[in-house]
This record gives C-alpha cells, sequence and structure tokens, in this order.
C-alpha cells in the first residue's frame, strides 16, 4: 500500500464518534472503523463524497480550498460550475451571479458552462469520427472515473478520453489572460466545485495531464460571501455569455441531451451508476451508445458541496437553461477533439486484489469464504467492516481478527465460561477424590 | 515447485430457476466480483461475465431449471452449465448467430434474440455442447 494517492476526502478524529453510518454507505467498502474512530482506505477510496453527506457529527471533511487562497494570486478567476447557478432564488439572476463573483475577489469570470458546450459538441465529433467501443462512457465525472479504474477495469477502454469542461474552460481561461497580457505566475484559476472529487481530479489528474486549474473552492465556502455581494449589487449589465445547453450539465441528461441523434443512458447516484456498469459488463447494453454516469443524485446540483436541495437546485438550473442571454460568447466554427485529446492513458488500480500471486489469492479466497459462512450474516457493522463478507476479507488480510465480532467473542466467552465450570470440579489426584453426589 | 500444491480451484455454485427473470445475472455478477478480487485481467472478467450472463439467460428462457458451477484457477475460469431438459434437437441449428426457439412473449421482452450460444462460444476459448432430447444439456466452456 505505498503508492500516496491524494484524497480530497477526510476525517476530522474528533469528531468522529466511530459510528457506522458511513462504512455502509461508501460504495467501494473504502471505510473501516479502528479504534472507534472511521479510517478511510486511500487506494479504494473514489473521493464520491457520499460519506461527507451521511455522516451525522459532520466528521467528514473535504480538502478544497479556502476563499482566502485567491489573495495568493494577484489576477484570480473564477470558474463557476453551471451548478452554481442553480443555488439562487428566481430573482438573482446569472448576471449578478457573476457580478457577484467579480465584486468578492476576482477579476475575470469565465463560465464553466461554457466550456461544457465545447466539451458536448467535441464528445459529439468524437465519437462520430472515431471508432470506439459502445456505449462510450462520460469522462465528466471524476469520482465515476475512479470508480471504473477500481471496479471495472474492463470498461477503461469505453472511457471518452477528452478533457472535462473545467479543464478546457480552465485552459482557455489561462490562454485568454496570458493572451491579454498578464503574467502568467500572477493568474490563478479557481474553480468553483459542487463536489470534493474535483479536487482530486485537479490534484491527482487522470489522463489530462497537469491541470491549469490552480486551486478548487467549494461551492457552499463562497456562498454566503457571495449572497452578501448580490444583495449589495446595483445594475449589472449583461455578463452572462453561455447558453442554456451548458448550464443544463448541472442536471442529469443535460450532457448526454446535447449530443444529437445517440441512444444514451443517463444515470445518478453511484449505486445506480455501478448497476448500470455490471449490467454493460455483462453485456446486456448493446443498444445503448453513450452512458452519462453521474456520482451524485440529481447530478452536479447534487454534489456534497452545495447548498441547496438538489432538486430545488434542478428546478432554478431547467430555467435558467432556458433564459437566452442577449450577447452570447462566440463557439469555434467547428468541433475540435484533438484540442480536449487525453495526454494519457488511465490504468486500472488492483485496490480490491487479495494477492499479487493468483494462486495464493484463490487460497485467501477459500479461507475467506469458511470464515463468512462462520459469521452470523446480520452485517451489523460493530466490527468496524460494513458486512460480514467484508469482515472475512480483513480476517483473511490480517488486518482483523476473527473475536472483532461480538456475535463470535459471545461464542468464545461461553465456551470459555463451561469450561472454567468443568475445570473448576476436577481436583489433582494428590489432593483426593470428589464426593459424588 | 509448491505453487502447484497451492493451487486448489474454487468452486463457486449457482442453482438457476426458470423464468426467474429477476435473479438472471446475479451468478455472472458475483463470478465478477470474485475475479476482480483474484486479479483476473479485465477483458477475462468481461468475457466469463458475458458467458455466464448468457448461460443464466439460457437456463432461465429455455430449461426446466439448472445449475452454474464456476471452477477458478489461476489465469483460467472454467463454466459448467448443467440443467435437466428439455435438450435441444438441433445442435448445429442452435448455435447459428440469429437462430431461436424462444416463444412471442420472451422475445416481447427483449430476448431470445438468438445470440446467446454464439455469444458463448465467441467468449470461450475451448466450448463444448452435449444434449439429449428429453433428458438435458451440458455445456462446459474454459475461458483463459
Amino acid at each position: 500500500m505505498g503508492n500516496k494517492y491524494f484524497h480530497s476526502v477526510t476525517l476530522d478524529s474528533d469528531l468522529c464518534r466511530g459510528c457506522t453510518n458511513c462504512i455502509k454507505r461508501c460504495p467501494t467498502e473504502a471505510i473501516r472503523v479502528r479504534e472507534g474512530k472511521a479510517k478511510i482506505i486511500d487506494e479504494r477510496c473514489i473521493d464520491c463524497g457520499e460519506c461527507l453527506r451521511i455522516c451525522p457529527y459532520h466528521a467528514k471533511l473535504a480538502l478544497s480550498d479556502p476563499l482566502d487562497r485567491i489573495k495568493q494570486y494577484k489576477y484570480p478567476v473564477a470558474l463557476p460550475a453551471p451548478s452554481l447557478y442553480g443555488q439562487f432564488g428566481s430573482k438573482v439572476s446569472v448576471d449578478q451571479i457573476i457580478a457577484g463573483l467579480l465584486e468578492i475577489g476576482f477579476c475575470q469570470v469565465e463560465e464553466v458552462a461554457y466550456g461544457a458546450e465545447l466539451v458536448s459538441r467535441a464528445f459529439a465529433a468524437f465519437l462520430k469520427e472515431n471508432p470506439f467501443p459502445r456505449p462510450a462512457i462520460s469522462s465528466a465525472c471524476p469520482a465515476v472515473l475512479r470508480l471504473v479504474q477500481v471496479k471495472f477495469p474492463e470498461l477503461l477502454n469505453h472511457i471518452v478520453p477528452l478533457n472535462s469542461p473545467m479543464e478546457t474552460t480552465a485552459r482557455l481561461a489561462r490562454a485568454r489572460m496570458v493572451d491579454a497580457g498578464y503574467p502568467p505566475e500572477e493568474v490563478g484559476i479557481f474553480f468553483i466545485t459542487p463536489c470534493a472529487a474535483k479536487v482530486t481530479a485537479v490534484k491527482n489528474p487522470l489522463g489530462t495531464g497537469k491541470s491549469a486549474v490552480d486551486g478548487v473552492i467549494g461551492i457552499a465556502d463562497v456562498f454566503g460571501p457571495l449572497s452578501k455581494a448580490i444583495n449589495k449589487l446595483e445594475e449589472t449589465g449583461n455578463l452572462r455569455q453561455s447558453t442554456g445547453k451548458g448550464v443544463g450539465w448541472a442536471v442529469t441528461g443535460g450532457e448526454s441531451r446535447l449530443l444529437g441523434d445517440i441512444r444514451y443512458l443517463a444515470v445518478d447516484g453511484l449505486m445506480n451508476v455501478n448497476q448500470v456498469f455490471e449490467e454493460v459488463m455483462m453485456g446486456k447494453l448493446k443498444e445503448i451508445e453513450f452512458i452519462e454516469g453521474l456520482a451524485c443524485v440529481g447530478g452536479c446540483v447534487g454534489g456534497p458541496l452545495t447548498v441547496v436541495n438538489p432538486f430545488v437546485a434542478k428546478a432554478r438550473i431547467l430555467r435558467c437553461a432556458q433564459e437566452v442571454p442577449p450577447v452570447l460568447r462566440e463557439l469555434p466554427p467547428r468541433p475540435n477533439w484533438q484540442d480536449l485529446l487525453w495526454k494519457e492513458k488511465i490504468h486500472p488500480v488492483g485496490a480490491l486484489r487479495l494477492d499479487d500471486d493468483m494462486s495464493v489469492a484463490i487460497q485467501k479466497m477459500e479461507t475467506m469464504e469458511r470464515i463468512s459462512e462462520s459469521l452470523p450474516g446480520l452485517d451489523c457493522g460493530s466490527c468496524g467492516a460494513p458486512t460480514c463478507v467484508a469482515l472475512a476479507e480483513d480476517i483473511v488480510r490480517r488486518q482483523a481478527d476473527e473475536v472483532d465480532c461480538v456475535f463470535k467473542l459471545r461464542e468464545k466467552v461461553t465456551q470459555l465460561a463451561e469450561m472454567m465450570v468443568e475445570l473448576s470440579s476436577k481436583l489433582p489426584p494428590s489432593i483426593g477424590k470428589k464426593e459424588k453426589e | 515447485m509448491a505453487k502447484a500444491e497451492r493451487a486448489k480451484p474454487l468452486i463457486m455454485n449457482f442453482a438457476i430457476e426458470r423464468g426467474n427473470f429477476q435473479l438472471a445475472g446475479e451468478a455472472s455478477s458475483k463470478i465478477k466480483g470474485r475475479l476482480l478480487q483474484l486479479g483476473f485481467p479485465g477483458n477475462l472478467i468481461r468475457r466469463v461475465a458475458i458467458a455466464t450472463y448468457e448461460a443464466e439467460m439460457n437456463l432461465v428462457i429455455h430449461s426446466y431449471g439448472g445449475t452454474i458451477e464456476a471452477r477458478i484457477e489461476p489465469g483460467k475460469v472454467t463454466i459448467t452449465v448443467n440443467d435437466v431438459g428439455p435438450g435441444i434437437p438441433d445442435l448445429d441449428k442452435a448455435m447459428k448467430a440469429g437462430f431461436s426457439t424462444a416463444p412471442e412473449e420472451i422475445r416481447e421482452m427483449g430476448f431470445g434474440a438468438g445470440m446467446g450460444l454464439p455469444n458463448m462460444r465467441n467468449c470461450s476459448s475451448e466450448f463444448r455442447i452435449d444434449s439429449v432430447v428429453g433428458k438435458g444439456t451440458t455445456i462446459k466452456m474454459v475461458i483463459s
């Protein structure tokens, strides 16, 4: 377990009470409770943020940047995710949101919604012009990408190898600033994110090579100052330049709908995505050409770092997507997927592997099955593992003990007690014969 | 070498009921999960998953019920499918892509396209099918 992988989800052990809520909800079974505190298994964590959402004690933290970090740059540029537009009531326009971002310290705003539209066009062109295994799988959600890496290595070659809207917009923004004469080292590109997975996508980019994003700030962290700034605004003028198409990416299906005449499937919620991938793997979804899989229910509006209820936010996004701003930023005449093409291949992570030697792994699995049959099968979680099967696996991996199971412990205590009773009636021969009752 | 001694195969058994569409896919999914933990390469896992799923569907649609056994050895998976009838009268025909005896109601559900057996053969390194009308069908697939 030597390789260090950065994770944007971490634990505040002072707040953690060692309850079993997170271990039960983690889609990759990446959390255990050890010594009364939750512990994240790095290789398995996909940064989906499900535990951030479920923890009743708010002990899980996202390692995003505080808003103050923008002060480290002379020219900070804000890249609002389309989902930010769904966080405000109907009286607040996108123009005002952009003006508000300029008020709270950013010198420039580049809408990711614009980049999203570019990416959609590139996806469509890429799929048309390249022979590619079907169903093609969207690369937009970083948690889903990691899920494929960890649990579905056989589907890695189905992932469309093009940069995400965030990365595409960041590169455009940086180029625009540099072209305008700003010194590159003084320009800071900040993505305003609905989720923790995007933080990881910047620190540990998959496929894209080094990210053009310098910092990632959670929507929840800008929400307060931004709302205040918006309240104080007077006339803003026309600042929004993105079409409803790009804004629609914030909700499930928004991305797929832009791909034109293609048979797509849009699925959200990691457990659901997991099930759909299982079906792909069995060859069940032959008629589907494209899968948009999003980790959060509702899509990015359901991200763990958002503020507003995802369904409310969705309704707002759909309204926002219908508005047509008077001035639109021009799209390049032809989609150019080549510019967005990934530089690196992504490889499977063998995080679930029992052993590097397959025959040893088979042997371990035998043992694991035997242990698992002897466990009560209640999946109570008291042992710190999400299920009895997971405990059996931990035992085989020498990371847990059979008596970590309260039922097994009780069984052992009973056996011991019976043995003590039995032994107490025995006397050494030198003392004498016990009288018969 | 000590290794040969250790390499006792792992056996997984599944009973498949006729007409139970809800559970079809469960054997495939469970075997897939195991292979991933054992470190099998992606493309092999996928071939096993497809072949097993097709076998499950065949048992659900055509047979009176049967069993699937997965025998897992390093780098090699053997899937044995047994059913208790009705048996296939013309194996050559059954193996042809697009040939199907599935009744209308099954086709309406989107199954029975006549690709099951050909798919299973395509996924296998070794494929053997035996059938006796009135007794049952046995399929052995080696995927390595």
